[in-house]
């Protein structure tokens, strides 16, 4: 498969030393988008983002025009844009909300005005401390400009947005519960039903949240139309998408890439891309969308980085982001890093998570720090099955939110790719890594 | 110090004006709290409950969830080594190790100079520059010892005063702008909105029809 050379969308400003600055965003078209949306009607706006089919970028990857299209008609609508990027190894967001704040404000705008909120949120993780230096500065350039605020443009339409500091908290990415951290509260994620905050959310008010991404993509949607969006990529996977690529790899880094035109091979290996394996390693497993993901084998890697495609093959596209491992890696090790991740980040509302979680870092560690038992594996299978019953993908759930069934993703899937590695910890009492 | 400065207060109460319920404005409070002392003290979070009509359980029930939000003391400088999956395979726990012996300090704790502190952090989201770590949430990628010591002894020296605040201070860029007209007259101009809009839907329909 070719690299495609579609433009980028929501990058393309970044060659820009000073792109976080409103004179370079208007000098690049910016606000453009929002001046157009504002000359159709909110229906319309609407229409055109769900022929895009743009998909949510935060992880679910959920139809960001059907979740519009399921708000409550209310006196008192919310937006909240997700900027709590949190999963490990994502940094497409981080990027976004220090280089281009006024891409994602001008898509929040929209998506506002599409959906006649009454005031929009854009909450910025706690530990972005220059991300939100950047957005506040940014959104008051944008206030001082008229696009927010009282009758943007002249058009009429007026709509509040406030930048919301997170306090460090990977469950408030988590929809509900990003909504009871702006609440004021422990970010506890809520019971469903309802599923989508559309019916009950901010305050107990039809509430749309988006991640920080798909908000970035609607002033290109605006400008060029839903159907342009939709003639990239293929089938359900439309679009470019923010592939965060790290682990051992020659060039790390953000790419957006045309989606599902581009594999896993090309991402790793293609020199304007990952660049290969570090060191002339081999590959040895790539976790394909976040670490709530089960992970992939050399195998798998010619799957083209679309969302049904990964799907399909076991796993999920996710938050986007890629982590490459070589054959000097101890898989033991990293299994028990992650699943770690999650003991710590577990709020603790449901049984099967908190103490799962628990449970399942210290076996592991066990057996990382060379005093596993024989029976180690089957009691680890064992508790990950207590949480997310058959060991199936997509999981089953006992929890909640998904944190809980995102647990056991890398520790079953490593046990399944690399049981002979856990053994030879098991039998031989050490890392054969080191 | 027992309680907020009479600037916290004041900015305090714009943040609480800013959301329809006043209550929303309790984390970013709480940040503000902390840019004053660098932790939330028992005194402080009093004062807040005092200033937002909740109780001190509530400010430390809140308080207590994130990990950003220090009810114990920390030191000017939080020194956060991110040891996750991007840079565990990029040696974060052989930085971390290194960060331990250059501070004397464990995990956890903080110098006798009430300097430094060092904390364990989950991914700050900055994995192209693995090993990476945050002081005070300012980043720093691609450490490796010698930049972990160097970097150690700029702050100590406070050549790195203007990028790096002391800990609790985040966001120093202050709002401005609004709506400058009260939400419910905002809200009643949409109504009108929407009814013009249905009416121009209606007509469109009959003219179809």
């Amino acid at each position: 498969m070719a690299l495609t050379d579609a433009s980028p969308i929501v990058t393309a400003r970044l060659r820009h030393g000073d792109s976080h600055t409103l004179e370079r965003y208007l000098a690049t078209g910016g606000y453009d988008g929002l001046r157009r949306a504002l000359r159709m009607e909110p229906e319309q706006v609407a229409e055109e983002v769900n022929a895009a089919s743009l998909l949510g970028r935060g992880g679910a990857g959920f139809p960001a025009g059907r979740k519009w299209s399921m708000l409550r008609p209310s006196p008192v609508r919310y937006l909240v844009v997700n900027g709590d990027e949190s999963e490990p190894a994502t940094f497409k967001d981080h990027l976004l909300i220090e280089r281009d704040p006024h891409g994602i404000i001008e898509g929040t705008l929209i998506a506002a005005y599409a959906n006649q909120v009454t005031q929009a949120f854009i909450f910025v993780r706690g530990e972005f401390a220059l991300g939100l230096e950047r957005m506040q500065a940014a959104l008051n350039e944008a206030y001082q400009h008229g696009a927010v605020g009282r009758d943007i443009f002249g058009s009429g339409f007026s709509v509040d947005v406030v930048v919301h500091p997170g306090a460090g908290a990977y469950i408030a990415g988590e929809e509900t519960g990003l909504l009871e951290s702006l609440e004021g509260k422990r970010a506890f994620p809520r019971i469903k039903p309802p599923y989508f905050p559309a019916a009950i959310g901010l305050y107990g008010e039809p509430t749309i949240a988006n991640n920080t991404e798909t908000m970035a993509n609607l002033p290109w949607i605006v400008q060029h139309g839903g159907h342009a969006f939709a003639a990239l990529g293929e089938g359900s996977s439309t679009g470019t998408r923010v592939f965060a690529l790290s682990g051992h790899v020659r060039r790390p880094g953000n790419y957006e890439l045309e989606m599902a035109k581009t594999t896993f091979r090309d991402l790793i290996f293609a020199p304007v891309l990952g660049g290969g394996i570090r060191h002339g390693r081999e590959l040895k497993a790539f976790i394909p969308g976040g670490v709530s993901a089960p992970w992939f084998g050399p195998d798998q890697i010619d799957l083209p980085l679309d969302q049904d495609a990964v799907g399909k093959a076991g796993s999920m596209l996710g938050s986007g982001s890629v982590v490459v491992m070589d054959d000097q890696t101890c898989v033991v090790r990293a299994a028990w890093r992650i699943v770690r991740f999650f003991y710590r980040e577990s709020c603790g509302q449901c049984t099967p998570c908190r103490e799962g979680a628990g449970w399942i870092e210290k076996v592991v560690r066990r057996i990382e720090e060379g005093s596993g038992r024989e029976q180690d594996l089957d009691l680890l299978l064992d508790v990950c099955d207590n949480i997310a019953p058959g060991l199936s993908w997509p999981p089953q759930q006992t929890t909640i939110c998904v944190l809980g069934p995102s647990i056991p993703s890398s520790i079953v899937w490593a046990i399944r790719m690399f049981r002979d590695e856990f053994l030879v910890h098991i039998k031989e009492g050490a890392c054969p890594y080191g | 110090m027992a309680r907020l400065s009479a600037e916290a207060v004041a900015q305090a109460r714009e943040l609480m004006s800013l959301y329809p319920d006043s209550r929303s404005a309790l984390v970013p409070i709480c940040h503000l709290a902390q840019a004053e002392e660098g932790w939330l003290s028992p005194e402080v979070m009093e004062h807040i409950a005092e200033l937002m009509g909740i109780t001190p359980a509530e400010v430390l029930g809140t308080a207590s969830f994130y990990e950003m939000l220090r009810t114990e003391p920390v030191g000017r400088y939080m020194v956060s080594v991110c040891t996750n999956i991007a840079c565990l395979l990029n040696g974060a726990y052989e930085l971390l190790e290194h960060a331990e012996e250059r501070l004397a300090i464990g995990v956890g704790a903080t110098t006798p100079d009430q300097m430094f502190s060092l904390e364990e952090a989950e991914c700050i989201a900055f994995c192209d520059r693995a090993p990476c770590l945050q002081v005070n949430h300012r980043f720093f990628g691609s450490v490796d010892d010698e930049r972990f010591d160097t970097l150690v002894e700029d702050l100590a020296a406070g050549r790195l005063d203007d990028d790096v605040p002391h800990h609790g201070v985040l966001s120093r860029v202050r709002r401005q702008g609004g709506l400058a007209v009260p939400a419910e007259q905002v809200r009643a101009e949409r109504a009108e909105a929407d009814r013009a809009r249905a009416e121009r839907a209606a007509a469109a329909q009959a003219e179809r029809s």
